[in-house]
């Protein structure tokens, strides 16, 4: 599918939209919910010329149901909400998890709990993401922090989707999704587009989760003549119910272990931190304003530097524990009363003093507020 | 049933199934499978969605791609199986809890989608899976073990409401006349839109000794004395049809599907964008 080459205007809601048409996206399923609705409505313009298929569901629930059906018969499909609607999502989520169908879901973080502030961002579903639908499962989970990372790692998070099949999470807000920047899409031939392993069709018929063939089975789409049993039960390599004992510890650690076996999924920026006697945590938009915050600390004299994860889980600790042993502190600005500073203080070992500084009043943290944290630390 | 098509139509290395000694859904299963084999449905080609019950264990007996959802929500999956590969042939199995409690809203919408899938309720007015409880389709007054001193709920008519948010075809069998269910089976495997059956079936096991009904002889006589074909029905004044229930092919109307409709979107959208 040609992606426009040349500069744009564009929001980052239409870029993660953009990153999923370049990814090969042939199925939406949505619920309309603010700050989100850009990319249905994005979506319900592009795809039919594309020949790809979007509906309005009736709710969130059956959006996620839908996307993981059309996943299961061979499409590469996405669903996008913000925190109402993905609480009501997770129970098909742990559904796609456990069924091996890969999938995207976008979740706009506005600030909750429940309806909360519809139009302001917030930071409050890290934990969720990982850990919002019942049972051990694995999950990607992606934190773009600018327009143009909206776009990448959409795209990345099919890829990541369709190579292992899981579900993957990409966590925005309020922010990134209606900023606009100046974005150049790179050319549709540059870019890498991964598809799921299917079983070879001459081959006859091959077993739905055959784990013989390596702890990611090539998947056995409906309508292939595999005559493929799916459930959400636990279940053996032929997608048979299975009760308790070995074969279900093997089957919840060969799901989890899809993530925890790949390091490489780790991904994670770091700015000045080679010499940094304080070290700042942040994501998404939070680390726009730290990344400032450490060029005016440096300014001031302060080796302040950045690492930023965008894998927000996998989580990057063993880069932020080697940085830990290094450092005066480390800062953890948050748009949440702190969450991911439980997974930093978690991983730093007590290597160093870790601050929390969060915000949530339904506002961005500033490059200021991050400073005079970075200020506190630097003078112990 | 045959031997033959058991062992063409059933994955019969999963059985024994799992259903108690007298339960009514193995008799839908069997005329499921036997129209099937009349309409001459393609295995390979063919997908069973169900939720989560008693009746949506048959999803994991057929003998074609199968998939067990989760709770109430299997007409939403197979929306997404459908749309994705609408050249697949799609047929949903729903409990009665599954279908008109937790999953009452993707059925609305599923039938005013009028998307070309074949819906067919196994009614046994009870939550079988977890042992009895009441449902949408228990009688008013019925015992549970949730209505301990009776259910004050009136009990839901899902060919009603079918018809009214506009499915193509609804109609209603019962277990106790398997040939009949098979017929109306067939038209709504044949029909392109959405297609409702619902089959009334029995749990001797909680509804029947709970409410001292018999065992499923009784219930499946019960049944054959208060059923009523709909042609005598349409003859009856509302006076003789107290108490009754009717059964037959219930409504059946021309919509656009919606599959096709969003192809003609597809080629218009494309056309446009060509020109
Ligand atoms: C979200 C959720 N809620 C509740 C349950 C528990 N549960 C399993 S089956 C069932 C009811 C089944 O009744 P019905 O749909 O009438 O089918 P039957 O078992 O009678 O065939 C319930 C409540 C569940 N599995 N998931």
């Amino acid at each position: 599918m040609p992606v426009k080459p040349g500069a744009r205007l564009m929001q980052g809601n239409e870029a993660c939209a953009e990153g999923a048409l370049a990814a090969g996206l042939s199925f939406f399923a949505g619920y309309p919910i603010t700050p989100s609705t850009e990319i249905a409505e994005y979506l319900a313009e592009h795809l039919p010329a594309r020949g790809g298929v979007y509906i309005q569901m009736e709710d969130e629930i059956a959006s996620m149901a839908a996307v993981v059906g059309a996943s299961l018969a061979g499409a590469k499909a996405m669903t996008a909400t913000s925190g109402p609607g993905f609480s009501l999502k997770q129970e098909n989520l742990g559904f796609a998890a456990i069924t091996e169908a890969p999938c995207v879901v976008v979740n706009v973080q506005r600030q909750g709990p429940s309806t909360g502030l519809p139009t302001s961002p917030s930071h409050g579903d890290l934990m969720q993401a990982r850990w919002g639908t019942h049972g051990d499962h694995p999950v990607v989970v992606l934190v773009p922090w600018s327009v143009r990372e909206c776009f990448d790692l959409t795209l990345h998070a099919f890829n990541v989707a369709e190579r292992l099949r899981i579900p993957v999470v990409i966590l925005t807000d309020e922010v990134i999704a209606h900023m606009r920047e100046k974005v150049v899409l790179p050319e549709a031939g540059s870019l890498v587009v991964e598809d799921r392993a299917r079983p070879d069709r001459a081959a006859g018929p091959a077993l739905p989760y055959d784990d013989r063939q390596g702890d990611v089975p090539p998947m056995t789409v409906f309508g292939d003549g595999h005559r493929a049993h799916v459930t959400g039960l636990i279940h053996d390599r032929r997608g048979y119910p299975a009760g308790p004992g070995p074969a279900t510890e093997a089957l919840l650690k060969r799901l989890q272990g899809k993530v925890d076996s790949r390091p490489e999924l780790v991904i994670a920026e770091e700015e000045e931190t080679a010499d940094a006697e304080v070290l700042v945590v942040a994501i998404g938009c939070v680390a726009r304003s730290a990344a400032r915050a450490i060029r005016l600390a440096r300014a001031e004299g302060i080796a302040a530097g950045l690492l930023r994860p965008v894998t927000l889980w996998p989580f990057p600790g063993e880069r932020v524990r080697a940085i830990a042993g290094r450092v005066r502190g480390i800062v953890v600005p948050e748009m949440n009363l702190g969450q991911m500073v439980l997974e930093v203080e978690r991983v730093a070992g007590g290597r160093a003093p870790v601050h929390l500084y969060p915000r949530v009043d339904g506002n961005l943290i500033t490059p200021e507020e991050v400073l005079g944290s970075i200020r506190e630390v630097a003078r112990g | 049933m045959s031997t033959a098509l058991a062992e063409k139509y059933l994955r019969v290395e999963r059985l024994p199934h799992i259903w108690c000694r007298g339960c009514g859904h193995g008799i839908v299963l069997g005329a499921l499978v036997r129209a099937m084999d009349e309409v001459g449905l393609d295995l390979d080609r063919t997908v069973v969605v169900s939720g989560i019950g008693c009746a949506s264990r048959a999803a994991g007996y057929l003998n074609c791609d199968g998939l067990h959802t989760t709770h109430g929500r299997a007409l939403a999956f197979a929306t997404g199986v459908k749309l994705a590969r609408p050249e697949l042939r799609v047929i949903v199995i729903a409990g009665d809890g599954d279908l008109a409690a937790i999953g009452g809203n993707h059925f609305i919408h599923a039938a005013r989608r009028n998307l070309d899938l074949t819906c067919i309720c196994f009614n046994n007015q009870v939550y079988g899976m977890t042992s009895g409880q009441h449902s949408p389709t228990s009688p008013r007054l019925s015992l549970a073990p949730t209505a301990p001193y009776g259910h004050l709920e009136r009990e839901f008519d899902l060919c009603e409401l079918a018809r009214a948010v506009g499915a193509g075809y609804v109609a209603r069998a019962a277990a106790y006349n398997p040939r009949a269910m098979t017929r109306l089976l067939v038209r709504a495997l044949d029909l392109r839109g959405f297609s409702f059956v619902e089959v009334l079936s029995q749990c001797p096991t909680y509804f029947g000794r709970r409410n001292r009904l018999g065992g499923a002889v009784d219930m499946l006589k019960w049944q054959k004395e208060h059923t009523v074909d709909v042609a005598r029905a349409r003859e009856m004044d509302p006076a003789e049809l107290e108490g009754k229930v009717v059964t037959g092919e219930l409504h059946r109307a021309e919509y656009p599907e919606y599959t096709a409709a969003y192809a003609e979107l597809v080629s218009r959208v494309k056309g446009e964008t060509g020109r």
